[in-house]
C-alpha cells in the first residue's frame, strides 16, 4: 500500500514495471492539471494568469503567506490524524465534526477560565481540551462503529451534522453576542487570548511546532512501532488480525481517538490562533481537504507536507482570483483539488488494474 | 479437436513461467498436466484458454494456427476453461449463472432451462436451475460451469485443479462425467498437482517443472517415475510414530456449537496430549465451526470446554491463545496472513515483545531464521500475496508459537504440493512429538486415515464417536460421510 515501504531488493522482480506505474501517476497528475487548464480556457481565461494569480495570492504578501501557513496548520492535524483512520481501514468523514467539537471544547474553557488564570495557562488548557473534545467526538464514531455495527462514514456524517447542530445552537444561544445573536459569531475574545505570531501576521509559532510535531509523530508511531505495524494490520485485513490475535477493537477505537484527536487540536487553534471565536463554520471544510490531502498520497505520512502546503496555498491563493480576474471565481481551487484527487485515484486503478493483468 | 501448444514462452517480471513449452493434446483423450505449484502449469492453460496472453510461440487448432488473446477468442474457437475457484455470480440463481455468458438481446428463460437440464442431465448432475449459486457447494458451481461451457460449443475443457475442495463422491461424478465427454471426442486437459487423480482419470500426462515440460507418459504408469519427474528426486511420505500421552490437552462436555445451518452436538470428547485427531466429512458438516470453537474463536452455545484441565468456555479469543492454542485457517489469505504486509511483519506482528518501537534487529533476526528453517521461498520483504500457496502455508507454520497445547487446522495441506505437504506433516509431527494435540479437518481421506490417531466423522448435522484411525479405511470413512454411523 505504501510505496516507500517496498525496499529496493523486494521490488527486484518487478523492476521492469517500476517505471510504468509511475508514468501512470505522473500521467494522472498532467491529466487533471490539462483539464483544469482547458476549464480556464473554456471560462475565457488563460491559464497562465490564473497560475500568477494564484501565486501572488498566497505568497505575495506576508500577510498572505501567513494565511497560507495557517490553514496548513490545521490541514496537517487533520491529515496526521486521517493517516491513523486511513490505515486503519477507516474512512474517518466525521473529522469535520471532530474539529468543530475541539473548537467548542476550546470556546468553552476560554469563557469559563478567561478572567480566572493567567493568559498562557488557559490558552494551554483550551487546546488541551480541544484535544480531549476531538477525542471524544471521535471515540464516540469509533464506539458506533466497533460496538454499534454502524458504518463510520454513516456515523461521521451524522455526528458532523450534531456538532454543527450544537456549535449554531451555542452561538445563537448561550454564548449569543450581547444584544445581538449573528452568524458571524460569539462575541471575540480579547486580545490577550490570542496566540502569538509571527510579526504582524496570522501565523501563529505555537500553531506550526504543534502541526509539525503531530506530523513527526504520525511518520515515527507508522513507520516504526508495533502500534502502528498492528493498526495497517487491522486495516489490511480485521479478521485474519484477529486471528492472529492482535486486539483489533482496541486498534480501531485507538485510531479513532487519534485522529479525534488531532482534529480536536486543529479546533482549538481555529478558536485560539485563526478566528478568536467560535463560528458556526469553525472547521471550514479543512477536515474534508484533509481527507483528499491522505488519499492523494495513499495514506503516506511522508508526503502529506507537500501535499497539504500545495493545497493550503490554493485554498488562500484562490480568493483573490475574481479580485484580479473577471472570469474565474475562488471556487477553482476546489476544482483543482478534486480534479487532482479523482485523478491519482483513477490513476492508482488503472495501474493496479495493468499490474494484475 | 486437436491441440497443440509450440515453443510457448512467458515471463512475469524475471520469472520465466513458461519456458519453451511444447504440448499436444490429442481429441477424445483426457490429458493430464502434473506438476508442484508453481510448475506453469496455470499460465499454460490460462494461455490456451485467453486469460493471459503469451511472449512467444504458437497455437495451433487441428493443425490450423489460430490467435487466442482473449477468453472470448478462446470460446469462439471451442475452448473453454473451468477455473480453481469457479468463476460465477453467486447471487444469481443457477438458471441466471448459466445464461450470463449467452449472447443477444433477450433472455430465453425457457429454452435455456430445457437446455440446462438436458446437458446435465447427460452428464448424471443434478442442479436446481431456481437454486441461488450461493448455496451451492463448489462442487455443484463446478457442475453448473462444465454445463454452462458445454452449451457454449466447447470441444476443449480445460480444469485446473479440479479436485480441491469438493467431496469423494463429487469427484466420482466429476470423473465419470469427463470420461464421457472424452468418448464423445471432446479433449479433456486435466490440470493437477495430484498424482492419484492423474492416475484414476488420465489417458496421458506431461509433467512440467519449473516451467519447462520435463516428460510425458501414457497412464498407466509407475508413480514412482511420475513423482521423479514432478521433483526430480524420489520422495517418500513421512510415517506417523504413536504420539498421544496420556494427559488430556483438551475435553468437551455436552458441548453445543452453532452452525450457520444447524446445532452441533457433542456428548464428550478427550483429546490428548500429542495426539491427532482428524476430522473428515463433507465440507460444511460442522468441522470449519468445530475447529473455530475449540480455538475460542466462536463461543459455545452451551456446555464445557476444557483445556489442561482449566474450564474455558465464554472466554475470550486471547485467552484461549495464551493457553497455547493456536488456530490455521484454510482459506490462508483471509483469515490467516495480511495481505499488504511482508513476512518481517508478520513475525514482528508475532513477535514476543511488549516495546513500544518496533526492534528491527530482533525481527530481522527471528525473520531470517523462520525463513531458513521452514525453507520459505522468499525474501523478508517479500509480501505474502506474492507467495506461492506453499509458502504461504509454510509461513503460517513458521508464525505459530511454541511451545502449543493444541493446533486447530483446516485443510493443512489443501492447493499444496506433495513435498510441500510432506514437508508440512513431518513439521507437525514433531509438535505432536513435543506433546502438541492436533485437531485437523480434510477432505482427503488419505491424510485423514495417514496422520490421525483418532478420527471424528461430521455427517448430517451429526459428529461420530471418535474411530481409530488404524483400524478404519477409507472405504469405511466414505460410507460414514455418506451419514451411515
Amino acid at each position: 500500500m505504501a510505496a516507500t515501504s517496498q525496499p529496493s531488493h523486494a521490488a527486484a522482480p518487478s523492476a521492469a514495471v517500476l517505471p510504468l506505474s509511475l508514468v501512470y501517476r505522473v500521467g494522472a497528475l498532467v491529466a487533471a492539471l490539462a483539464f483544469v487548464g482547458l476549464l480556464i480556457l473554456v471560462v475565457g481565461e488563460s491559464p497562465l494568469s490564473v497560475l500568477g494569480a494564484l501565486i501572488s495570492g498566497a505568497f505575495g504578501t506576508a500577510d498572505q503567506l501567513g494565511r497560507v501557513v495557517n490553514t496548513l496548520t490545521v490541514l496537517l492535524l487533520c491529515a496526521a490524524g486521517l493517516v491513523f483512520t486511513f490505515n486503519a481501514g477507516l474512512y474517518n468523514l466525521g473529522i469535520e465534526g471532530q474539529i468543530t467539537v475541539g473548537a467548542i471544547a476550546t470556546t468553552l474553557v476560554l469563557r469559563l477560565l478567561g478572567e480566572a488564570l493567567p493568559a498562557p495557562l488557559v490558552i494551554a488548557s483550551g487546546i488541551g481540551f480541544g484535544l480531549l473534545g476531538g477525542m471524544g467526538w471521535g471515540l464516540l464514531a469509533g464506539v458506533l462503529k466497533v460496538y454499534g455495527r454502524v458504518s463510520e462514514i454513516f456515523a461521521g456524517l451524522g455526528l458532523n451534522f450534531v456538532a454543527q447542530g450544537l456549535a449554531i445552537y451555542l452561538i445563537f444561544g448561550p454564548w449569543k453576542r450581547p444584544g445581538v445573536a449573528s452568524t458571524s459569531g460569539t462575541e471575540p475574545f480579547p486580545e490577550s487570548l490570542w496566540l502569538g505570531t509571527f510579526g504582524r501576521t496570522e501565523a501563529t509559532p505555537v500553531g506550526v511546532v504543534l502541526a509539525l510535531a503531530a506530523l513527526a509523530l504520525t511518520i515515527v508511531v507508522m513507520r516504526r512501532t508495533y502500534f502502528g505495524l498492528r493498526l495497517r494490520a487491522v486495516g489490511l485485513n480485521l479478521r485474519a488480525a484477529h486471528v492472529l490475535g492482535i486486539p483489533a477493537t482496541r486498534q480501531l477505537l485507538a485510531a479513532f481517538a487519534l485522529c479525534g484527536a488531532l482534529a480536536g487540536v486543529g479546533g482549538a487553534l481555529q478558536v485560539v490562533g485563526n478566528f478568536h471565536r467560535l463560528i458556526p463554520t469553525i472547521s471550514g471544510g479543512l477536515g474534508f481537504l484533509g481527507l483528499l490531502v491522505v488519499m492523494l498520497v495513499n495514506f503516506n505520512p511522508w508526503f502529506v507536507l507537500p501535499v497539504a502546503l500545495f493545497f493550503s496555498a490554493l485554498n488562500v491563493g484562490s480568493l483573490q482570483l475574481p479580485l484580479v480576474l473577471r472570469n474565474v471565481d475562488s471556487t477553482l481551487s476546489g476544482v483543482i483539488q478534486g480534479t487532482l484527487v479523482l485523478s491519482a485515484l483513477i490513476g492508482r486503478g488503472l495501474d493496479q488494474r495493468r499490474s494484475r493483468a | 479437436m486437436d491441440v497443440e501448444l509450440i515453443h510457448i514462452h512467458k515471463h512475469f517480471g524475471e520469472v520465466h513461467a513458461n519456458d519453451d513449452v511444447c504440448v499436444r493434446f490429442r481429441s477424445g483423450t483426457i490429458h493430464g498436466l502434473l506438476g508442484e505449484n508453481g510448475a506453469g502449469k496455470s499460465t499454460l492453460v490460462k494461455i490456451l484458454s485467453g486469460y493471459i496472453t503469451h511472449d512467444s510461440g504458437d497455437i495451433a487448432l487441428d493443425g490450423k494456427l489460430v490467435s487466442i488473446q482473449t477468453p472470448t477468442d478462446a470460446i469462439r474457437h471451442g475452448i473453454g476453461m473451468l477455473h480453481q475457484d469457479p468463476l460465477d455470480f453467486p447471487s444469481l440463481t443457477v438458471l441466471e449463472n448459466f445464461m450470463a455468458g449467452g449472447g443477444g438481446l433477450w433472455l430465453h428463460r425457457r429454452e435455456a432451462r430445457r437446455r440446462l437440464c438436458e446437458i446435465a442431465s447427460s452428464l448424471n448432475f443434478s442442479l436446481d436451475p431456481d437454486a441461488h449459486v450461493s448455496e451451492l457447494t463448489v462442487g455443484e458451481r463446478q457442475q453448473l460451469e462444465i454445463v454452462r461451457l458445454l452449451a457454449l460449443g466447447v470441444q476443449v475443457l480445460i480444469l485446473d485443479e479440479p479436485t480441491t475442495g469438493i467431496s469423494a463422491v463429487q469427484k466420482e461424478q466429476l470423473f465419470a462425467a469427463l470420461r464421457q465427454l472424452a468418448a464423445d471426442g471432446r479433449t479433456i486437459i486435466f490440470v493437477s498437482h495430484k498424482l492419484e487423480d492423474v492416475e484414476a482419470l488420465c489417458d496421458e500426462v506431461t509433467v512440467m517443472r519449473q516451467g519447462r515440460v520435463v516428460g510425458s507418459a501414457a497412464i498407466p504408469c509407475s508413480p514412482a517415475q511420475l513423482v521423479e519427474m514432478m521433483f526430480g528426486k524420489p520422495l517418500a511420505p513421512p510415517i506417523k510414530p504413536p504420539t498421544a500421552r496420556e494427559e488430556i490437552a483438551l475435553e468437551l462436555r455436552e458441548a453445543l456449537i452453532r452452525t450457520n445451518t444447524f446445532d452441533l452436538h457433542v456428548p464428550h470428547l478427550a483429546v490428548r496430549c500429542g495426539e491427532v485427531l482428524g476430522l473428515a466429512g463433507l465440507e460444511g458438516s460442522g468441522q470449519q465451526e468445530f475447529l473455530a470453537a475449540c480455538s475460542g474463536l466462536i463461543p459455545l452455545r452451551h456446555g464445557s470446554l476444557r483445556l489442561n484441565g482449566r474450564e474455558m468456555a465464554h472466554r475470550p479469543y486471547h485467552s484461549f491463545m495464551r493457553a497455547g492454542v493456536c488456530y490455521l485457517p484454510a482459506d490462508r489469505l483471509r483469515d490467516g496472513l495480511i495481505g499488504g504486509l511482508t513476512i518481517r511483519e508478520h513475525v514482528a506482528l508475532r513477535a514476543p515483545t511488549r516495546s513500544f518501537f518496533l526492534d528491527e534487529p530482533l525481527n530481522a533476526r527471528l525473520t531470517m531464521e523462520a525463513i531458513r528453517v521452514f525453507n520459505i521461498r522468499g525474501q523478508p520483504n517479500t509480501r505474502v500475496e506474492r507467495l506461492s500457496g506453499g509458502n504461504q502455508q509454510r509461513t503460517q507454520l513458521a508464525l505459530m508459537p511454541n511451545p502449543l497445547s493444541v493446533i486447530c487446522m483446516e485443510h493443512p495441506t489443501r492447493g499444496l504440493d506433495i513435498e510441500s505437504a510432506l514437508w508440512i506433516w513431518q513439521l507437525l509431527i514433531a509438535r505432536c512429538q513435543q506433546g502438541t494435540a492436533i485437531l485437523f479437518a480434510s477432505s482427503d481421506l488419505d491424510e485423514i486415515t495417514a496422520y490421525s490417531d483418532r478420527v471424528l466423522v461430521f455427517s448430517g448435522g451429526r459428529v461420530s464417536e471418535p474411530l481409530d484411525a488404524h483400524r478404519l479405511t477409507a472405504d469405511v470413512l466414505g460410507h460414514m460421510i455418506g451419514g451411515k454411523f
